[in-house]
């Protein structure tokens, strides 16, 4: 554990917590009050893609912890949030709770994950990155075909949630369901990470045979990293089912299980802050670039529609650039910034 | 009956296209190791660059064809040499993504330049279809099939004859070995990229002969993956017969669900349900070579 300059821990307990000094638990504080109150600073724009964020960090944190720290490449995670999406809509539609919905979305998809992550055992690296390929375009091809169960192309269409006769309807009662989501799975990865089972994750990760030696069943706990990963996406895919009240299949395409994978990258590998920060840039994206395309048209009229065309062309360029120029993501920046920082005005 | 011998000939043909891709794609990872996700938008590449010589700057197919060949020449030595190189010795993940977002990238640049339209080829084969044990088949089907099978027949002739196809060999078997006994590594690389380049864009010219094309070519590169792992990673004769394969598979598999269910668009899947199932059979493919472990 990295500490502060100048924390000693003289407990085991002090040095196993997650937050370890109290500057760090109040600047948390503080930043929790600041995301509380922004709904009412911010207006119903800037709250959609906030809500978008939160949505989004869910999807990467869980992503993180199976490629990320289990080192298990999945293309498929967009079809696994995609599953959640029409299970917690299924269950819904059914007269469900909301709360119930998205737990047994989040079910469901772990047992679609651990099927699917079956072939780990004996697939690695690249095999294993195709065989979860082949997960996502299986998956894609049932949305799109499954008749009453999703829809068909018609897709599913929900109401909002409701909790106790409370509805959330707008996008600033939203706001505050999913920033509670997002909490708390991001806490749930972080634990997960120090426990038994995250050092597991890692260990396969490093050196899969050094891990088996050492006592690591491989099998089950690739299992476990496919099972609480999917679990994690379901619970994306629900709220986010939830949230726009409409699910239908090309929702959940490769390019989500794309901009998923981009986004742990970008942020960091490994790293639950890095989650954040990737889901961060990433949902922000286009929205610079359209922020810059409305600028940029006053100037030149013609340029907006190259920049719709070109959006996809910054993603890609952003993710090549990121993979050169910083392999180890914004995580990685952020901790170089406190280092510096740390030892302001002295080099070294 | 003569439906499915219809399906399985349309099957030869598309497969000898997903052979072509596979190739390129086998040849990249024989040589770097790198999992190229972008193969199938170097094809959408090669054939829009051969359609606007040939259309928008009237130059005749055959030069058209030629130059595109160039062409695709600098575009492989400008990605191996632009993003690949900096990421050699890096972890899996972070090669297949740097594919991946060339494979925006281009596909973007595509859509910039000549929008998302159809585009047709103008005809350079004649449109009577001739008849082969009695089906009827289009002159450019039989043609991509023999461009196939020749590029196949040259390809094996320089891996397994000249000097620089048994260098690019022994780089894929040990690079270390290869660069002691003064192998340029970085020219292999280079010009396995610029194969694969030249195949895909083989590929995407026949490709557009046939059907015209769109930007969504592209999304052909997923289905060399069925193929390249059906034939094993690293083998040319195993991406031949895997495309092959593939493409008949899918053919059939997509008539017969048709038919007899009544479900469309089943095309899209077969290929990658049969992927799963030889993963978890024999992972290795038909040819491709076993990596065994020890401790």
């Amino acid at each position: 554990m990295q500490g502060k300059c100048g924390l000693f821990f003289t407990t085991y307990e002090g040095e196993a917590q997650v937050f370890q000094s109290g500057f760090q638990k109040l600047v948390i504080g503080l930043f929790l009050v600041l995301l509380c109150v922004a709904p009412l600073i911010l207006n119903t724009h800037q709250t959609s893609i906030m809500n978008l964020i939160f949505i989004s960090v869910i999807g990467a944190v869980s992503l993180n912890l199976l490629t990320g720290v289990c080192g298990q490449i999945s293309l498929g995670h967009g079809a696994f949030i995609g599953v959640g999406a029409y299970a917690a809509g299924q269950c819904s539609l059914h007269g469900v709770p909301f709360p119930l919905a998205i737990l047994t979305g989040g079910l469901i998809t772990a047992m679609v994950g651990m099927v699917f992550g079956v072939p780990s055992l004996r697939l690695k690296g690249i095999y294993l990155a195709i065989a979860t390929l082949a997960a996502q375009l299986v998956l894609e091809y049932v949305f799109l075909h499954g008749g009453a169960l999703t829809g068909g192309s018609n897709g599913l269409l929900l109401d909002p949630p409701s909790l106790l006769g409370f509805s959330f309807d707008s996008e600033g009662r939203m706001y505050f369901l999913l920033l509670f989501f997002a909490a708390a799975s991001l806490l749930m990865v972080t634990n997960i990470m120090r426990s038994k089972y995250g050092r597991a994750f890692v260990s396969i990760r490093d050196f899969y045979l050094s891990a088996e030696i050492v006592g690591v069943n491989l099998f089950w706990y690739k299992l476990i990293a496919f099972g609480v990963s999917s679990f994690l996406a379901g619970v994306a895919g629900g709220l986010w089912g939830h949230y726009t009240g409409y699910i239908s299949a090309e929702q959940f395409n490769i390019g989500l299980s794309i901009s998923y994978l981009a986004m742990i990258i970008i942020g960091g590998l490994g790293s639950v802050l890095g989650s954040v920060f990737g889901a961060v840039f990433i949902v922000l994206l286009p929205e610079v670039l359209n922020a810059l395309a409305n600028t940029l048209s006053a100037f030149l009229p013609d340029i907006s529609q190259y920049i719709v065309a070109l959006r996809e062309g910054v993603f890609g360029l952003v993710l090549i650039l990121f993979l050169i120029f910083e392999p180890e993501g914004l995580a990685h920046r952020w901790r170089l910034v406190k280092a510096y920082w740390k030892l302001y005005p002295f080099a070294h | 009956m003569e439906y499915y011998l219809q399906l399985i000939v349309n099957g030869l043909v598309v497969g000898s296209i997903y052979s072509l891709v596979a190739l390129g794609f086998v040849v990249i990872y024989k040589a770097t190791k790198v999992v190229n996700f972008a193969q199938g938008e170097l094809v959408m590449v090669g054939a829009y660059v051969c359609f606007a010589l040939t259309v928008q700057f009237n130059i005749p197919f055959i030069w058209a064809f030629l130059l595109t060949l160039a062409f695709s020449v600098l575009l492989g030595l400008a990605i191996e040499r632009m993003v690949l190189r900096p990421l050699i010795g890096e972890e899996h993940i972070s090669v297949i993504m740097v594919t991946v977002g060339m494979s925006s990238v281009l596909k973007s640049l595509v859509q910039l330049f000549w929008g998302t339209q159809i585009k047709v080829y103008p005809q350079v084969l004649p449109t009577e279809p001739v008849v082969i044990a009695g089906l009827p088949v289009a002159p450019v089907y039989i043609a991509a099939f023999i461009l196939s099978a020749v590029l196949f027949a040259i390809f094996s002739v320089f891996f397994k004859y000249s000097r620089t196809g048994i260098a690019m060999r022994a780089t894929a078997f040990d690079q270390q070995a290869a660069q002691s006994m003064g192998i340029g590594i970085k020219n292999i690389f280079a010009m396995s990229w610029c194969i694969a380049c030249i195949v895909s864009a083989v590929g995407g010219v026949i490709l557009g002969n046939i059907n015209g094309i769109n930007s969504h070519i592209g999304h052909l590169g997923l289905k060399v993956f069925p193929a390249v792992i059906l034939g094993g990673l690293d083998s040319l004769l195993g991406a031949a017969l895997g495309g092959l394969i593939i493409g008949v598979l899918e053919n059939v598999c997509d008539g017969a669900a048709r038919q007899f269910l009544g479900l469309g668009g089943f095309r899209e899947v077969a290929a990658f349900i049969v992927l799963v199932v030889i993963l978890m059979i024999k992972p290795y493919g038909l040819f491709g070579t076993k990596e065994i472990e020890r401790v």
